[in-house]
């Protein structure tokens, strides 16, 4: 393996609705396919049994077994119990009952309980197994992409999620700034870009300065939660409803109907970008359908609200760069709500593009350029070369930091906008006389109030020395750093003693948790892998004895001596019970037997065939020529858990 | 800490070419920036991160005249109040008059509803006050090539007098944006 590989970064784009990851070949970036060829890995995970299944395989479960699979969870990443009421009424989420108010989300999957960190973590896995299956090496090191309008929480969540799938976070890059750098990348113009980014949960404006390789986001705004998904759930809600005054059937309690509805509605979304009028049809479980006919403009006006929703964080952008529609040079179309003519219309007429002669970028597909622009920075991270040397990105908190005062306000430290990392520094003292703690809480957003504001951590300064209130002066440095996450470093000035800090996330998980959750996920990465070995080496042992089975109606067959027809037939025995246990390498060294004992049968029915054929070729090696069976267990798949365990 | 002049190897000096000042914060973000540091070690990292953050921070505050303004006064040890509530214990003077019937006709617009004479009388006083920030900000810059001159010359008598003018100029000013931010509200103009 050579070092190259070893340092190899990739770029993930963990999305709401599909996940990809990406790297740099050569000068350009490019996405890796799954092992179904599929370059989008659909973000749903279900836990059948036991046993993890993610993308495809997962969708499949979502519709037989709903209970067991869970789509969107990035709605739900570091959010507490409060924030996502509308989400359960909208999401067939299975929040567990008995959580307090500032504990982290657990949903239950099948039997079993997960944060969404940990359901996050499964995507990325499957995506690092797709990266590594594709270079043949371990893949440990990733840049992530996350909504430019992420809080702290949100970001910290994604971050340990990283961790736990055994990925260490180079850097969280805002989802926009990616797709730009994907784009500036080729084109290398200097100008103002506006990146509109409506996925498919999320939606993020940025609006950035390019000069000379500077990727400068001057600002940003949006909506953590909008995106495809509503129109979705509106579309879903309509459907329901017909079903039940057309049908007088209540399908919403029915979860497997529910889904099926679901997916039907999403294709007629799709179709809607390109057709005028789209006939949907979908079987219920009593055998009758629903059938109805959607127009383009029926459904227009059906979102015309979520769309709109979309065009005032734009104009808060503009505000906040300070420049007016026609100053922006550039709008690209990112995410794959964008297909929808009628957000085209919307971003030209926030814009004014066409009335300037002027088209919004789409040359890169929108649900990869994300991904595309992961890699990009990934590959910057890694040490970059001739073409991304010159690149460098500045991006800003979309958000203000502040920290509750007297009455219940915030006091602004960071303002939104600002470049990061970004730090502020603060002065703090006691009320009460030898006074030693001293409680501060942070918080994000624009509001005045606390109340009105994100929470995002309440932490004690402790160990201050004893003194007359009003005497200790507690210097606290606040710090953004590159990825968006605060830190707090705080000194005791007047005695010159570091107070001792403990930052305790208000949704979050603690170092503790993340750890246990590695732990965890290595145990059942162990039980993963040899689960996979069984069914690898069941399906070998499947081919092999078709072929046994079929060998006497081969002339070779009359070949061999009734001894040598007993051995194998002992030995086709051996293997069919030995291949219904759970020991991949019992059932290996009777695959092994069986092969040794049919060696001389296939050497008879090659020189009896026809001529050319190889001698010393076995029962095994003809197998993998089969083509019908099963792939071969892939060459990587236990390299891949030796590598994790040596770090 | 440097100060932010010295950051941008500057003199603290307030007439300030802000495309050079760009184009410097650009090739120190290209020395300093974490992205150039992703695979070094712990203490480098550290440092590059402070040093990107100080950067940050000094680059959003003298690009802003007002920011860079206030920024130089605290240095010299006159910092400004930005505590809102200061505003009406002083309003210039010389803006008595002005103020007195500017609030009477937001009074009226709040209680009268939308009156077209009220509103035309709003419109002049936006455009009255919103030149009368302009000459504030005209005047700043006045005092900025003052104060550049006899700090070069390290002139102190003269300095403190420019840093006066200064806090003065600032307050003035403070106090005129609040009133065109009320006017432009109650014109529903924003």
């Amino acid at each position: 393996m050579t070092e190259i590989t070893l340092n190899r970064v990739v770029g993930i784009d963990l999305g709401t609705t599909n996940s990809l990851v990406a790297f740099m070949q050569g000068e350009r970036p490019v996405v890796i396919p799954g092992e179904d060829g599929s370059n989008l890995v659909p973000s749903v995970v279900a836990m059948a049994t036991g046993r993890p299944l993610v993308g495809n395989a997962a969708r499949k479960q979502l519709v037989e077994h709903p209970e067991t699979a869970v789509y969107s969870v990035k709605r739900l990443m570091g959010r507490g119990l409060e924030d996502v009421q509308e989400e359960i009424k909208l999401f067939p989420f299975r929040i567990v009952d008995n959580l307090n108010p500032d504990e982290v989300l657990r949903l239950k999957l099948g039997d079993r309980e997960f944060t969404p960190p940990e359901i996050s973590a499964q995507i990325l896995s499957q995506l690092k197994r797709n990266a590594e299956r594709y270079f043949g090496a371990p893949v440990t090191q990733a840049v992530i992409t996350v909504p430019a309008y992420f809080n702290d929480a949100q970001r910290q969540a994604t971050k340990d999620a990283g961790r736990i799938a055994g990925l260490e976070v180079l850097r969280l890059v805002n989802e926009p700034t990616a797709a730009a750098l994907a784009y500036g990348l080729d084109q290398k113009h200097d100008g103002v870009v506006a990146v509109y980014d409506f996925g498919g949960g999320t939606f993020d404006i940025s609006i950035l300065k390019l000069h000379e390789g500077i990727f400068e986001v001057i600002s940003t705004n949006g909506d953590t939660h909008l995106g495809g998904d509503d129109i979705d759930n509106l579309m879903i809600a309509i459907a329901l409803d017909d079903i039940q005054g057309d049908l007088g059937i209540d399908a919403r309690k029915d979860t497997s109907a529910v889904q099926t509805v679901r997916r039907a509605m999403i294709e007629a979304k799709i179709a809607l970008s390109s057709e005028k009028s789209v006939d949907v049809d979908v079987p219920l479980s009593d055998g009758r359908h629903y059938l109805r006919t959607i127009s383009r403009t029926q459904f227009e006006q059906l979102i015309e609200s979520v769309i709109q929703r979309t065009a005032a964080p734009c104009r808060q952008a503009l505000a906040d760069a300070g420049i007016s529609p026609d100053q922006i040079d550039e709008v690209v179309l990112v995410g794959g709500s964008t297909r929808i003519p009628r957000v085209h219309a919307l971003v030209d007429e926030v814009f004014g593009l066409s009335a300037r002669g002027k088209k919004p970028h789409t040359e890169l597909n929108p649900d990869e350029v994300v991904a595309l622009g992961a890699a990009v920075q990934a590959h910057i991270l890694g040490g970059g070369s001739v073409t991304t040397d010159n690149v460098l990105l500045l991006d800003v908190t979309p958000l203000s930091l502040g920290i509750e005062a007297l009455g219940g306000v915030v006091a602004k430290i960071i303002q939104r906008n600002s470049t990061i990392p970004a730090s502020a520094t603060e002065h703090f003292t006691t009320g009460v006389d030898g006074q030693t703690n001293v409680a501060i809480h942070v918080l994000q957003g624009e509001r005045e109030l606390a109340k009105d504001c994100r929470s995002l951590a309440r932490f004690d300064l402790k160990g201050i020395p004893p003194m007359t209130a009003g005497l200790p002066r507690i210097e606290v440095k606040f710090l953004i750093d590159s990825d968006g996450i605060l830190r707090v470093a705080a000194r005791e000035q007047r005695s010159g003693k570091e107070a001792d800090i403990e930052v305790k996330p208000t949704y979050g998980l603690t170092d503790e948790q993340v750890e246990q959750m590695i732990l965890d996920s290595f145990d059942y990465a162990e039980d993963d892998l040899n689960q996979r070995q069984v069914i690898e080496a069941r399906n070998e042992a499947e081919t092999l004895l078709t072929l046994v089975d079929r060998a006497p109606s081969n002339p070779a067959w009359q070949m061999l001596s009734e001894e040598e027809v007993k051995v194998i037939a002992a030995r086709r025995g051996e293997l069919e019970s030995t291949m219904r246990g759970s020991d991949h390498k019992a059932v290996r060294d009777a695959i092994e037997a069986v092969d040794k004992a049919t060696r001389r049968f296939a050497e008879l029915q090659m020189s009896t065939a026809v001529s050319g054929a190889i001698q010393g070729r076995t029962m095994e090696s003809a197998a993998a020529e089969l083509g019908e069976g099963p792939t071969a267990p892939h060459p990587f798949a236990a390299a891949e858990i030796e590598g994790t365990s040596k770090q | 800490m440097a100060d932010y002049f010295a950051l941008f190897e500057r003199p603290r000096h307030l007439v300030l070419d802000t495309a050079a000042l760009e184009k410097d914060f650009y090739r120190l973000s290209r020395q300093w920036h974490p992205d150039r540091f992703a695979r070094a070690s712990a203490e480098e990292k550290q440092r590059s991160l402070e040093m990107t953050s100080q950067l940050n921070d000094a680059y959003r505050t003298l690009k802003d005249p007002i920011a860079r303004t206030e920024y130089l006064l605290s240095l010299e040890g006159k910092p400004i109040e930005r505590d809102k509530n200061v505003d009406a214990k002083q309003i210039p003077a010389d803006l008595l008059e002005e103020v007195f019937e500017l609030n009477m006709q937001l009074e009226e617009m709040r209680a009268g509803g939308d009156d077209p004479d009220i509103r035309a009388d709003l419109e002049r006083a936006r455009v009255n006050f919103e030149k009368q920030m302009e000459d504030a900000e005209a005047q700043l810059k006045s005092l900025w090539i003052q104060w550049d001159g006899v700090s070069a010359a390290g002139e102190s008598a003269a300095q403190a007098q420019i840093l006066d003018s200064m806090v003065a100029l600032l307050h003035r000013r403070q106090y005129i944006a609040n009133l065109v931010r009320d006017v432009r509200a109650a014109l529903g103009a924003e």
